[in-house]
């Protein structure tokens, strides 16, 4: 067995802040990898380096033996459509406002080459009740849909091509904790059900405990420390992590 | 005999760099074997390391210096070195652990939980009932369980898949007689089947009839040199 995604010595910059300082990591088939930090560590823009959306300056990603940067860019709208998923923050840069809820879901499965109307509207209805949303509400816009609901739809929207690799960026962040106590334990069932490889950018230690494998701290474009999720929590090494780990409340 | 377990030359100590770099060492060239069908009581004073040894055996601490080989899939592989990877292998399938207090993933029944450590979902409510958590709970999570009860869906946690290495950190801490003696007789069923365990048992008289030997972990003293300056 190999990584399924493999990026080494990634390096980026906006002006003269270093986004990404030599940042090499890899995520195995069914590995859910938490990236904490705080904000403006560049945990995002490691996501968005790794799945292509940004190009970094140095450094290569490959992703189950294709070199990611080199593809064209439909070859990585390929790959976005049917082997990845990216869960945004935001339900609503993930979900397409004017279109029905489960439009959203079965739309992707159409990019993906599925033609048959029937056979569409049975899947979408079955994702929406995977993600705990009432299937006779397909029809509705996702602006019907509270906050939470709408990212259990993008879930679903991404989750039903069925991809091996997704990524998740703050996908519980602006959400009440009752709400992203229930999106954490669907996206762990989801992930465990399905073998997903997640990459999970977060900043909370307790749901990086709660769902990840293994964690990498981030902290001004480099990775601090990186290991077994208990370990790092349990025996932070790094100053930075340390103080990650003391600032939270019973995790 | 089987050697199971192997650890030498450990070295673990803790640099708290929020309290300016101060630096506890904790173990120093710690060894211990363990033997199929043994069962090891760590002993020594409060604060001497017992519950970091066991930690360090279980890959919860990263040690700093020296080898665990365990016995994994019929070979010894060094676990203090082995990938994050290895190490959830290991611990699904060669090394269990009932830590002092229960932590698990919030939410989810207590049943669930014995079944997510890899137990059949009978076999599980059976090991359940035996440690006298009662039916009505099985479906709960634990979160609102007093503290014996807890620690009981965590020891069916840490019996339940028959590992052929545990580590028990107090198992019997916080149960009373009766739950004491379920824990006993859990423990000699799984020497009985060849399983090598390492605890921690503060509860002497449970440790004399559980224990084939004591393994003794004594606190690292400042050096006569740290004391004269």
């Amino acid at each position: 067995m190999s990584a399924l995604l493999e990026a080494d010595g990634l390096r980026l910059r906006f002006g003269a802040a270093p986004a990404l300082d030599g940042v090499s990591v890899a995520i195995w088939p069914g590995e859910v990898v938490a990236v904490v930090g705080e904000s403006g560590s560049g945990k995002s823009t490691l996501l968005r380096a790794l799945s292509g959306q940004i190009t970094a300056d140095a450094g290569t990603v490959h992703y189950a033996g294709q070199d990611v940067l080199a593809l064209s860019e439909a070859g990585r709208r390929r790959l976005m459509r049917t082997e990845w998923g990216y869960v945004h923050q935001n339900a609503r840069d993930g979900l397409r406002l004017g279109v029905s809820a489960g439009g959203n879901v079965g739309e992707r499965l159409m990019a993906a080459g599925e033609r048959r109307y029937d056979s569409i509207r049975e899947v979408a209805a079955h994702w929406m009740e995977r993600v705990e949303l009432d299937p006779s509400r397909m029809d509705e816009p996702p602006r019907n849909f509270s906050g939470g609901m709408q990212q259990r739809l993008q879930i679903a929207r991404c989750l039903v091509t069925e991809p091996r690799l997704v990524f998740m960026d703050e996908p519980t962040g602006g959400l009440d904790v009752s709400v992203q106590a229930r999106l954490l334990d669907l996206i762990r069932k989801l992930a465990k059900e399905m073998g997903l490889a997640v990459f999970l950018v977060t900043h909370d230690i307790a749901a990086a405990r709660l769902l990840a494998h293994r964690i990498l701290v981030m902290r001004r474009g480099q990775v601090v420390e990186e290991g077994l999720a208990d370990r790092v929590l349990d025996d932070p090494r790094h100053p930075y992590t340390q103080l990650l780990v003391s600032s939270v409340l019973a995790a | 005999m089987t050697l199971l377990l192997k650890a030498e030359g450990l070295r673990k100590g803790f640099t708290l760099h929020l309290q300016d770099g101060v630096s506890l060492p904790v173990l120093e060239g710690e060894a211990l074997e363990l033997q199929a069908g043994e069962c090891v009581a760590l002993s020594g004073p409060s604060g001497a390391g017992k519950s970091t040894l066991l930690r360090c055996l279980q890959g919860n601490y990263g040690v700093d210096a020296g080898h665990v080989l365990l016995r994994h899939r019929g070979a010894m592989v060094d676990f203090a070195a082995a990938e994050p990877r290895l190490v959830r292998e290991i611990r699904a399938e060669t090394l269990g652990y009932v830590s002092q207090f229960l932590r698990v993933i919030p939410r989810v029944p207590a049943l669930d939980l014995v079944v997510e450590a890899g137990v059949e979902r009978e076999a599980a409510r059976a090991l359940l009932r035996r440690l006298n958590l009662p039916d009505r709970l099985h479906g709960l999570p634990p979160a609102t369980f007093s503290g014996g009860e807890q620690q009981r869906v965590n020891l069916a946690r840490g019996f339940g898949p028959a590992y052929p290495i545990l580590l028990l950190d107090e198992p019997t801490a916080s149960l009373d007689a009766a739950n004491r003696e379920v824990v006993v007789g859990l423990i000699l069923e799984a020497k009985a089947r060849g399983a090598g365990i390492i605890g921690i048992f503060h509860d002497e008289e449970v440790r004399d009839r559980v224990a084939d030997r004591l393994h003794r972990v004594l606190p690292i003293g400042p050096t006569p040199a740290t004391e004269a300056a």
